[in-house]
């Protein structure tokens, strides 16, 4: 009791002061290698021969796999190619109704089954949406798909829509047993937990390499990559809807004596009806988005539009077009899969014309279909009827070389000379042990010696795998993106925490921005910054931003009222309250944000890597062109990494910052 | 047992329904122990009977503590306490929706607690009902969806599933809301699907976990008399939980009191405000409408030979039905057993002091 009265320094006998001896080390590690860069030239630059061959190895286990790993009855290439003729098979159902119809018959004879009518789905499309939402949700369905006829993308976008519809199909069903699995069974949880924790760092493009290797170019294995991409937040959702069903409702179904099976499907499930559903909307939009970068393997429809335009010096303008409409595509399917939550059951009458409309719908789309039979224009719009703003964009795009090439070219080169090749040349001449001590240092301070350990092993990845140009150009590119989004995103925020207008006009345009699939934003960027690191780190600040805006102003939003009464008696200026007051307590949040726009800048930099930057994505990248796996693995694995450690050192903090704040 | 009144009219404000005091006990629960904790089981084998500070130290904690009940036949049997005092563990280890961790449940001379699963499922679907605090009713089922659940379960067909349904939902007066959702209901209607639902398969047990403590005021007083008249009507054999002593009196033929896990007392209304077990029991029963609780037999006083008395009222009246007879007469009434013979007086004093309240 009486070493609980004592003030905590007599209790103690004094302590080596160990965080002066680490900020020692890291200063030393950094230092020396300039200073004598003879006998420390090992600590500045990663020595070649103590690169760790992990990409021959990645490779060597991929080729094992793929030639001789065998599960005893069938081979790990008989179950790959099983899975793939499986997704192959019900790829065809909608590819058949949606995109090339049904042809019966050799060629002499054939009986041609024409395609879903793009008067019907319009129709049904435009009926549905007033069904869920209605007029305003209708005009949005019947807009966007009208864009799409009439700008020609219908085919191509009708190849998307079929991929898109197997692959929401597959991951939220999937999505769903898995999750129910990780509920039932806790010691199954866990390791769920984890692989989806990892799963969430991996990049995007990371998926494609592998599945490149195992499966091949083509649609299924761009399908694949979109459903292992997409399933996860659903089976996170899924665990989460199942625990928050209450407690009652469970009692109740064992009271009523339902087996196990019953307890699940006529009670639990149902029930966490609304939680799935806003599940499956996030399945619809990471799916749009994947299966447009998915294109890079061969997933054809508007993405490979896209793709295309960019690969071409004058394809800019058509390339725009299929951009705007996989954002038509996205915005339609969004704003109805969240119609679909927001309902609610209804009796009498009103269910009744729901049913109707729903029936109406259907029948208006058979009926069209059934009537292109006699009327071949209604299976296909015949091209005259089609506008190509193609020339106009174009126009655009030569319109915004002449006259703002100045301005735009103005831009890039400041950027260039006095930010991004400044900094690259630093970061890439940094020494390696400096970064490892940098990073362990900065770990240590917020969770002790083992947590600096881990975070250490994660950073030596880089050099050791031998990645280290590439790595750091990645590094340098994240971190100013980073920065440049969060400067535009913390006074927005702001302004949005302030006024009611503002957060509507924010959270729109959030919204929006979230909405559209991330390859998208390449197109204009390169319009107006020309291939190269600028392009790419417009991109990824644009693409980054919004949690940037959205934590900051839902952590500021957040702040007790009274706490702001007390800053404001206590003789705050405005800008007192706000730094000293209000700013410290949402800064946990704003953090949150933090990790967020690192996570998605992450993401961006490998899909940006596209438009030339010569970063770990762009290694990715040519793993895929080259059908070198071990490569594309190594990159994607330190990607996840660097991923990991932002995660892991903000998770930190941001506990030990709540911690203290008693929140 | 016929009820002898006097006052005929205002028999509804005791309406409740007497359960015979020798009717054969339908569910019993002898030394019923549930201990949360890793390996509490292991712990209660070797302590049989550990105290508090015995749990405690072992770093568990004892939700339900020895408790030992009988509950009749038709009877409407509370378990009373606050918050935290174990009485929802306790009625679910009676159903066994929470493992006991010691004792034993018997019902209909079956033990509940040595059933296989399977058993266990058939005792729930036809013998036991239960009804929930915050409704617990399926969002994405109208009432009729609501109040065949339980048959559905079972396997009946559908037709006929949805007639029984229906019985139930005449019964508790929705059926023009059947096609409804729960969300398109008020709090009390939903409460009433609830109760429709737990009747739906006719149980003989029915259980009521503080039913009526999420509703308004008004709305729990009405629901409280529509609970009386549908018992009225199935005699059903009922564990009501509550932590409201007024709703315990006003419904209950026999009270239970909990505190930290163990039953302190059991008893009729009358019985718990006459003779506190304890402290705690007479701080529940002090601020009680006496008049409303007590019967004309429970505060009589021994006749003085040949003294002359009043009316006859009978031993079984409360106060307060009884009231205005004792008072409008000079003399103490007479009170009388069912077979009219006069066991002792009923004083203006007594009735006074009973009527105000507040006399110990």
């Amino acid at each position: 009791m009486s070493e609980v009265a004592l003030p905590r320094g007599e209790a103690h006998p004094r302590r080596f002061p160990v965080g002066w001896m680490v900020a020692a080390i890291v200063a030393l590690a950094v230092l020396v290698p300039y200073v004598a860069p003879g006998t420390f030239g090992w600590a500045k630059s990663y020595p070649a021969t103590w690169i760790v061959p992990i990409s021959d190895w990645l490779k060597a286990f991929l080729y094992w796999l793929a030639r001789d790993a065998t599960f005893g009855l069938f081979t790990f290439k008989d179950m790959t190619r099983f899975i793939s003729g499986l997704f192959g098979h019900a790829l065809d159902v909608p590819k058949a109704l949606l995109s090339t119809g049904i042809t019966l018959g050799d060629e002499d004879g054939a009986f041609h089954i024409p395609r879903l009518s793009w008067a019907g789905l319009i129709a049904a499309v435009t009926i549905w949406s007033y069904l869920l939402g209605g007029a305003r949700l209708a005009l949005l369905g019947f807009v966007g798909f009208a864009y799409i006829l009439v700008f020609g993308q219908w085919d191509s976008a009708m190849v998307t829509l079929s991929q898109v519809i197997v692959a929401v199909l597959s991951g939220v069903i999937g999505g769903i047993l898995v999750g129910i699995l990780a509920y039932r069974v806790p010691r199954i949880e866990g390791a769920v937990v984890a692989a989806l924790d990892f799963m969430q760092t991996v990049p995007t493009f990371a998926y494609l390499v592998p599945l490149v290797f195992l499966v091949g170019v083509g649609p299924v294995s761009g399908m694949l990559a979109t459903i292992l991409y997409a399933m996860p937040p659903m089976v996170r959702v899924t665990m989460m809807a199942l625990k928050r069903v209450p407690p009652e409702l469970e009692e109740l179904a064992r009271m009523t004596g339902c087996e196990p099976r019953q307890a699940l499907w006529k009670v639990l499930v149902p029930s966490a009806r609304d939680d799935l559903l806003v599940g499956v909307n996030q399945v619809i939009m990471l799916t749009l988005n994947m299966i447009i970068i998915a294109a890079m393997i061969g997933a054809g429809g508007l993405g490979f539009d896209v793709l295309n335009a960019l690969r071409q010096a004058n394809g800019l303008g058509k390339g725009l077009e299929a951009g705007l409409a996989v954002v038509a595509l996205a915005i339609v399917l969004d704003r109805m899969s969240r119609a679909l939550v927001e309902m609610r059951p209804v009796h009498g009458p009103a269910a009744q014309r729901r049913r109707q409309l729903f029936w109406l719908g259907l029948v208006v789309l058979l009926g069209f279909t059934a009537l292109s039979f006699l009327v071949p224009a209604l299976e296909k719009l015949p091209n005259e009827y089609r506008v190509s703003t193609g020339s106009m964009w174009s126009d655009v795009v030569s319109w915004v070389n002449i006259n703002m090439f100045a301005t735009t070219d103005a831009i890039r080169t400041f950027l260039l000379l006095y930010l991004l090749v400044p900094v690259k040349t630093f970061l890439i001449g940094f020494p390696w042990v400096g970064l490892l001590a940098v990073v362990g240092g900065g770990a240590y301070a917020l969770g002790g010696a083992r947590f600096a350990l881990g975070m250490m092993a994660l950073i030596a990845f880089i050099p050791v795998a031998g990645l280290w140009e590439r790595g750091m150009t990645t590094i340098y590119l994240c971190s100013i993106a980073v920065i440049i989004a969060m400067l535009i995103g913390l006074p927005l925020g702001l302004l949005g925490s302030r006024s009611e207008r503002m957060h509507g006009f924010l959270g729109a345009m959030c919204d929006t921005l979230q909405t559209l699939p991330s390859f998208v934003y390449l197109l204009p960027v390169v319009m107006l910054f020309r291939i190269g690191d600028v392009s790419a780190l417009v991109a990824i600040v644009l693409y980054a931003m919004v949690p940037a805006i959205r934590f900051t102003d839902h952590g500021l939003r957040r702040v007790p009222p009274s706490l702001q009464e007390a800053g404001t008696m206590a003789g705050c200026t405005g800008m007192q309250r706000l730094t000293k007051v209000e700013l410290p307590y949402a800064l946990p949040e704003i953090m949150l944000g933090v990790n967020q726009v690192i996570m998605m800048a992450l993401s961006m930099l490998v899909v940006s890597s596209f438009v030339g930057t010569n970063d770990l994505g762009k290694q990715i990248q040519v793993a895929i062109s080259q059908a070198d796996p071990g490569k594309g693995l190594s990159a994607g694995l330190a990607i996840a990494f660097l991923g990991i450690l932002a995660d892991r050192m903000i998770g930190r903090f941001v506990a030990a910052r709540r911690q203290r704040m008693g929140l | 047992m016929a009820m002898v009144s006097l006052a005929p009219d205002t028999a509804s404000s005791s309406a409740k329904v007497r359960a015979a005091t020798d009717a054969p006990a339908a569910l019993i629960c002898r030394n019923l122990w549930k201990i949360y904790g890793a390996n509490a089981e292991g712990f209660l084998r070797e302590n049989p009977m550990p105290s508090h500070a015995e749990v405690r130290a072992a770093g568990l904690f004892a939700a339900v503590r020895d408790a030992s009940l009988e509950i009749r036949q038709g009877e409407i049997f509370i378990i009373m306490g606050l918050s935290g005092s174990g009485k929802s563990t306790l009625v679910r280890c009676l159903s066994r929706l929470v493992e006991p961790t010691g004792g034993s449940v018997f019902y209909e001379h079956q033990n509940l607690l040595r059933m296989s699963p399977a058993e266990l499922i058939q005792v729930r679907r036809h013998k036991m009902g239960m009804v929930f605090q915050n409704f617990a009713l399926l969002p994405h089922r109208t009432v009729l969806g609501n109040v065949a659940f339980p048959l559905e379960v079972q396997g009946l067909p559908k037709e006929e599933r949805e007639a029984r349904a229906l019985k139930m939902i005449d019964l508790v007066g929705l059926t023009e809301r059947a096609g409804y959702y729960p969300r398109e209901l008020s709090g009390g209607q939903q409460q009433r699907v609830g109760i429709a639902r737990s009747l739906a398969v006719e149980p003989a047990l029915w259980f009521l976990d503080e039913p009526f403590s999420a509703l308004d005021p008004l709305i729990r007083h009405e629901m409280q008399n529509e609970f009386l008249r549908l018992q009225r009507m199935l005699s059903k054999t009922i564990v009501f939980i509550t932590h409201d002593f007024d709703e315990a009196i006003r419904l209950g033929d026999r009270i239970a009191i909990m505190k930290d896990g163990a039953v302190i007392q059991v008893g009729t209304a009358e019985e718990l405000v006459l003779n506190p077990a304890s402290d705690y029991v007479s701080a529940f029963t002090r601020h009680v409408a006496r008049a409303k609780v007590l019967t004309a037999g429970g505060v009589s006083v021994p006749v003085t030979p040949g003294e002359t008395l009043g009316a006859a009222v009978p031993a079984r009246a409360l106060v307060a039905e009884v009231a205005e007879a004792v008072l409008t007469s000079d003399l103490p009434a007479a009170v009388v057993d069912a077979d009219g013979v006069i066991i002792g007086k009923l004083e203006r004093a007594s009735v006074i002091a009973n009527l105000v309240g507040g006399v110990s």
